[in-house]
């Protein structure tokens, strides 16, 4: 049975970017992208991604499965959001309007996710990243899952699909369990998935050619009653750093060492 | 429907005992029932409840809603998110809080969806707004760099405080507080998911979210067999070792070693952290540490904004020496 499959993806502002570029404007209540550093795909939506074509790839039932990768955003960088399709996902749907332009809001996101799944005429598997790496709210996928009414595994480490049921390795903090669930149903992974694929150039030369669908609230259906924010930004703000760090000194390496220790009994700390 | 009152606390009572979770939890919600002169409530769920019953009146509950079910006996999140949503919309709670551990980073989300209303994520700190009575929540965004003040608009108002973030009181056995049996109907079709089996990674020696002393590597050190250098000096102070994602990344260590924000949080007294930059992220797992200490080639990396103690320098030969002299210290 060739799957529907869906990878729900969000851009989000590279969380790698140097310490000294994060930029807070309080007035807005936002972050400020930095002018040269380009946004990415969530980290763990690229492993999301890859769970999906390692699905499609295996040799077994759900072989020829199709991936549809889905996003909701105000603005998107499209070279950026290709990354999915040139991974080897079929299709792309981006859901953008101005009044999308919410990061940090998960109920809103889910809603908005869920109506253009169903437009889509419902997937047999949904596949999201663990967490964004802006709010990490890791939200998002457990509400698609509970408005859809489906089964739910977070915090995969492999996905596989046997029969009508998915199998995941769910992390759990000093080790994993396998769990299964019956098809439909959403999962979420994690990084320890293993590395995203690197794009081929073939797969980069086929995402050139496609055009994504783009959706706005109106083609969702959407009314802006239904859009009622569930949650409220007071302020956001970096948090001041009050830690001063003693250097210890030395004439080489090995003797800081040898003082670093002597000071940590000095301290009573070892 | 008359006015949600009150804070309800969902609690975690697996094997008869009140988890450390909840204990934080019902200290952050002494704080905020005590803002608006009203109860704190604890729902607990599960098949054998009279300890931590008594304890979490104990530790700051002035009623206890036990949930005994035998279906409740082992966590299941669709069995006990039907047990939750109903404990909230029969007791219709004006406060929600939910400990952010393994259960509650599921079972906080999906209740609050399951209710309609949004839930504030990993909070640090909660208070009331006098004005609104709505809970503030300041909570890490952007990896720990930025806090973010939010309220949720729904009724109720539900948190998923962030492990560790607040104390427990002390546990005061002469507190008196009322146990009231909560019935739920549940049936076993509810389950949509089954745990097949578990594997458990076997951890050698000291817990690394109960040590006093942690040693942590990172992406400099190049390599796995430098970790057991930093076993060596673990080994030698009685603590455990961790490690950046960069280096669980690069498969030099399990993951269960990885300290951040999507590793575990650790609070030892000393923490040790060698040829790790100090991302952020990394830094949202061990900022309750009392004594960083780092060591880094970098004078400029990050992480010497957060230590307490520096040594710039390559890594090998600060190690090599610092181990020799700690051991030396404290073998006398
Ligand atoms: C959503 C999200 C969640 C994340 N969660 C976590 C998490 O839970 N935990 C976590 O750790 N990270 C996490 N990260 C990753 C984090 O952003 C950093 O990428 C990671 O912590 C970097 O690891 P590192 O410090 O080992 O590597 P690097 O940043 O590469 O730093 C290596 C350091 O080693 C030093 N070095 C190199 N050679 C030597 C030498 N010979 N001697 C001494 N020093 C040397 C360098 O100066 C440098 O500072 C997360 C990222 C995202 C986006
Ligand atoms: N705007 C969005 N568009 C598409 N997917 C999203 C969006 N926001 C969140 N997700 C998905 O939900 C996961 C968790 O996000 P969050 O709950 O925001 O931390 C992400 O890794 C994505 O898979």
């Amino acid at each position: 049975m060739a799957l529907k499959i869906a990878v729900l993806v969000k851009q989000v502002v590279d969380p790698e970017m140097p310490a000294a570029a994060f930029r807070i404007d309080p007035g807005a209540k936002r972050v400020v992208p930095p002018p040269n550093i380009p946004p990415v795909v969530n980290g763990f939506d690229e492993n999301a991604v890859e769970a999906a074509l390692r699905i499609k790839d295996a040799p077994g039932v759900a072989q020829g499965s199709t991936v549809t990768a889905i996003s909701m955003g105000a603005t998107f960088a499209l070279d950026v959001m290709k990354k999915p399709l040139s991974m080897g996902a079929d299709e792309l749907v981006l859901l953008q309007d101005n009044a999308f332009d919410n990061t940090a809001d998960s109920f809103f996101t889910a809603q908005v996710l869920v109506a253009a799944i169903k437009k889509l005429g419902g997937f047999d598997l949904i596949i999201c990243g663990r967490q964004a790496s802006d709010w990490d709210n890791a939200q998002v996928p457990l509400g698609v899952a509970e408005l859809l009414g489906l089964a739910c595994v977070a915090l995969g480490k492999k996905v596989e699909v046997q029969g009508a049921k998915i199998v995941v390795e769910r992390l759990i903090p000093d080790g994993y369990e396998v769990v299964e669930a019956s098809l439909p149903a959403l999962v979420t992974v994690s990084n320890e998935l293993g590395q995203p694929r690197y794009p081929t150039l073939r797969g980069i030369m086929a995402a050139t050619r496609k055009r994504p669908t783009i959706w706005s609230a109106a083609d969702l259906g959407l009314q802006p009653a239904q859009l009622q924010p569930q949650i409220t930004l007071h302020s956001l703000f970096v948090p001041t750093r009050s830690k001063v760090c003693e250097f210890v000194e030395g004439d080489d390496e090995a003797d800081r060492g040898r003082k670093l220790a002597l000071k940590l009994r000095e301290a009573k700390l070892i | 429907m008359p006015d949600a009152k009150g804070v309800l606390v969902l609690g975690e009572a697996s094997g008869g005992e009140l988890s450390s979770g909840s204990q934080e939890l019902l200290a952050a919600a002494r704080k905020v029932a005590q803002a608006l002169g009203e109860e704190v409530a604890i729902g607990l769920l599960g098949s054998s409840l009279d300890v931590p019953s008594q304890r979490a009146i104990a530790f700051g509950a002035d009623r206890v809603y036990a949930v005994n079910h035998p279906l409740l006996a082992q966590y299941h999140p669709d069995l006990y998110l039907a047990a939750a949503a109903a404990l909230c919309k029969d007791t219709n709670p004006r406060i929600v809080l939910i400990s952010r551990s393994l259960q509650g980073r599921e079972l906080g989300p999906r209740l609050a969806f399951r209710l309609g209303v949004g839930l504030a994520q990993d909070c640090l700190e909660v208070s009331i707004d006098p004005a609104t009575k709505r809970l503030l929540a300041n909570r890490p965004v952007y990896g720990g760099n930025a806090i973010a003040v939010i309220s949720c608009n729904g009724t109720p108002n539900i948190a998923a405080l962030r492990p560790k973030a607040y104390e427990p009181l002390p546990p005061d056995s002469a507190r008196q507080g009322q146990v009231v049996s909560f019935p739920v109907e549940l049936n076993a079709a509810m389950a949509r998911s089954r745990v097949v089996s578990v594997v458990k990674e076997e951890a050698k020696g000291v817990k690394l979210e109960e040590a006093r002393v942690v040693v942590s590597g990172g992406r400099g050190l190049g390599g796995p067999e430098p970790f057991k250098d930093l076993e060596v000096l673990a080994k030698l102070l009685g603590g455990a070792v961790g490690a950046s994602r960069a280096a669980v990344d690069s498969g030099w260590v399990p993951s269960s070693h990885q300290v951040g924000l999507t590793g575990k949080s650790i609070t030892p007294d000393l923490y040790i952290t060698v040829a790790i930059s100090g991302a952020s992220q990394h830094l949202a797992g061990c900022s309750g540490a009392k004594v960083i200490v780092a060591i880094n080639k970098d004078a400029e990396a990050n992480i010497f904004k957060e230590a307490r103690y520096g040594v710039v320098g390559d890594w090998k030969k600060v190690l090599t020496a610092f181990t020799e002299t700690v051991r030396e210290l404290t073998q006398g």
